[in-house]
């Protein structure tokens, strides 16, 4: 019906300044929970690119204790396993402390075999198995910096101390949006010279494995046969899921994304109070409207969708406009943040939330305004005129 | 008769209070009759239009009008017997401020099987017979009250209505407006025969009508005309 479409239209920008207001208070809502979204999901991000067909093993006591790098042959054995690869965490300070990347010695041979969403050219990946320096960074952290291939990259050492040069011989780009671009990667056996000259009791040591299994329903399994096979030696091993094992880093925070989230919500029904109040207000200034509408004979349905197609129209105005402007905040702050939430952008089903929690304001705030209308006798509602 | 009232009992609950407004109405109007209905303030003039119109239900007696049973009536018939059979017109015009005076006019025949042209065609007449043909892209706001209350008897007579009510129709208009709406009512009546009911408590106005009826303490007198 054009005619109601009309009258809902001309309703909404009846008071342009009260109109005007809730829509941004709504926009701001939307925006706000955008965002907080956002950052709940870029925490997760990195659990939510885990892969099912790995495992992590690593040292029982504690995650900072290491492995022999010896273990690597044993685990190959173990039935189910198809790969195996190591990586050492290298921490070290690039400038200043500020410049926060992840920074990881790593099996020149068969690391990158074991995480095909890390994409690097066959070129770049000839060259870092060529020169024992080398190193592979991601795009992010390589635009960042302007680095180019062939560029030395210094990097003061805090575990490993020392000055620690290296030559950047390749790119790698992630195969999706939620691949984090800015880790780090040198040769382990690099680091592992180097450690001999300085520090030769650590030598031969890895920080963790990564197990690649041929069936995700074998994981616990194998995880249990690699455990077994180190049971009662120096260093015994803890092995589990990816995902498990980056939900233990995750896990520390958990309680501050909880907050986060809740923060989100709490925004939606401060909003939705709101709405709700100028909805009430502007209906119950309307009501001799309403009533006049009804003497014509207009039944409860036309009042309330006369009601909530205003109430949705402006919910969703808002809700639209927040979500418009959640794409550039989302941008400065993903520059601003820059490495310490790497995957920092709007997720469709963030958007997809933001619009049905419009709709569902717009809908909600109109409950009370059109029980009331359809609710009020025409008599009672014209008395104050007759 | 195109309205007959038989000893019809209504009475409103304010709080612990009950107020028994009309006691035992009788009154019956001719088709093509211009009634006025006086009396004072409080006496339920409006209590009595109103259940005539269908716009409330009575408490005891039957009410026919246009040979239909209204006080049987459920309360979505009775919104669908409203727009078949009643124009109103009330004493602050009751427009809808975001309309023009057109759209107000056509409001009504949207409930009807009319083509959008067909409405416009309709309103655009009942307009000009209101004599508002130049007015009809203007919303309330921009009209004067007897030029609102024109918009309103327009948006009454639209959709060709058995019976027009008025609830002091020249209550809040000056003496020149206020003339001019009830020579418009008087022409509706004699030119176009349409029944009116009339509330007011100007003489003036009751003049206008052929017979009036004066209601008093909830009963009323027998009309003089
Ligand atoms: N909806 C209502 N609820 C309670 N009392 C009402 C209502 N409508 C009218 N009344 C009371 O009924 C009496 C008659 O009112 P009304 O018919 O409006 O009188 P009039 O139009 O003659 O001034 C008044 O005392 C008024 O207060
Ligand atoms: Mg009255």
């Amino acid at each position: 019906m054009l005619e109601l479409l009309i009258l809902i239209f001309r309703n909404t920008f009846r008071q342009r300044l009260r109109t005007l207001l809730t829509v941004l208070g709504m926009a701001v809502a939307i925006l706000a929970f955008c965002l907080l979204q956002t950052v709940v999901q870029a925490w997760y991000s990195g659990v939510s690119g885990a892969s099912p067909n790995r495992l992590v093993s690593r040292n029982a006591v504690s995650l900072i204790m290491p492995l022999p790098v010896s273990y690597r042959q044993k685990i190959m054995q173990v039935p189910g396993v198809s790969q195996v690869t190591y990586a050492n965490w290298f921490g070290g300070i690039y400038i200043d402390e500020k410049q926060f990347f992840p920074r990881m010695a790593v099996d020149s041979q068969s690391f990158f075999d074991l995480f095909p969403e890390l994409i690097v050219s066959s070129d770049d990946l000839a060259r870092f198995a060529k020169h024992r320096n080398a190193c592979i960074a991601g795009r992010k952290i390589v635009e960042k910096y302007g680095w180019k291939i062939g560029d030395a990259i210094t990097l003061t050492g805090n575990i490993y101390p020392g000055e620690w040069r290296f030559v950047l011989q390749g790119v790698y780009r992630g195969a999706t949006r939620s691949v984090d671009e800015t880790q780090f990667f040198f040769r382990w056996d690099y680091l592992d010279e180097m450690v001999k000259k300085t520090m030769p009791s650590e030598a031969g040591k890895v920080g963790w494995y990564i197990v690649q299994v041929a069936n995700p329903a074998e994981a616990g399994a194998i995880s249990h046969a690699i455990d077994s096979l180190f049971r009662n030696s120096w260093a015994e091993t803890l092995t589990e899921t990816e995902k498990a094992f980056q939900l233990g880093f995750v896990a520390m925070t958990e309680a501050i994304l909880i907050a986060v989230r809740v923060v989100s919500y709490v925004v939606i029904g401060v909003i939705l109070v709101i709405l709700a109040n100028t909805m009430a207000m502007t209906s119950r200034e309307r009501m001799p409207e309403y009533a006049t509408l009804k003497t014509l004979g207009f039944g409860n349905r036309f009042l309330t969708a006369l009601i909530a197609g205003e109430s949705v129209s402006i919910a969703l105005l808002g809700g639209i406009l927040g979500m418009s402007l959640s794409f550039p905040v989302a941008a400065v702050f993903s520059k601003e943040l820059g490495t310490l939430l790497p995957i920092f952008h709007i997720e469709l089903q963030t958007l997809a939330a933001g619009f049905a929690i419009s709709i569902a304001i717009g809908l909600l705030s109109a409950v009370l305004p059109a029980w009331r209308a359809v609710r009020t006798r025409i008599a009672e509602a014209l008395s104050h005129v007759g | 008769m195109i309205v007959r009232v038989e000893s019809i009992h209504k009475s409103y609950r304010r709080g612990p209070q009950e107020i028994h407004v009309l006691r035992g109405i009788n009154l019956g109007i001719e088709e093509g009759s211009f009634v006025a209905l006086m009396g004072p303030s409080g006496s339920g003039k409006t209590t009595l239009l109103n259940l005539i119109a269908g716009l409330d239900r009575v408490d005891e007696g039957t009410l026919t009008v246009a040979g239909t049973d209204i006080s049987r009536l459920g309360e979505i018939e009775l919104a669908g017997w409203r727009a078949h059979h009643i124009g109103f017109i009330f004493q602050f015009y009751n427009l809808i401020p975001v309309l023009t005076a057109l759209e107000n006019v056509e409001l009504p025949l949207l409930l009807r099987n009319l083509t959008r042209r067909e409405r416009r065609e309709r309103a655009t007449l009942a307009l000009d017979l209101v004599g508002l043909a130049d007015r009809i892209k203007h919303y309330p706001g921009e009209l004067s009250g007897g030029q609102q209350q024109r918009v309103a008897i327009a948006r009454a007579i639209v959709t060709d209505p058995t019976l027009i009510v008025a609830d002091e129709p020249t209550g809040d208009l000056d003496k020149k407006s206020a003339m001019e709406v009830l020579e418009l009512l008087e022409q509706l009546n004699k030119e176009l025969g349409k029944t009116i009911i009339m509330v007011t408590h100007d003489p003036r106005a009751a003049e206008k009508a052929g017979v009036i009826h004066h209601l008093d303490k909830g009963v009323l007198d027998i009309g003089r005309g």
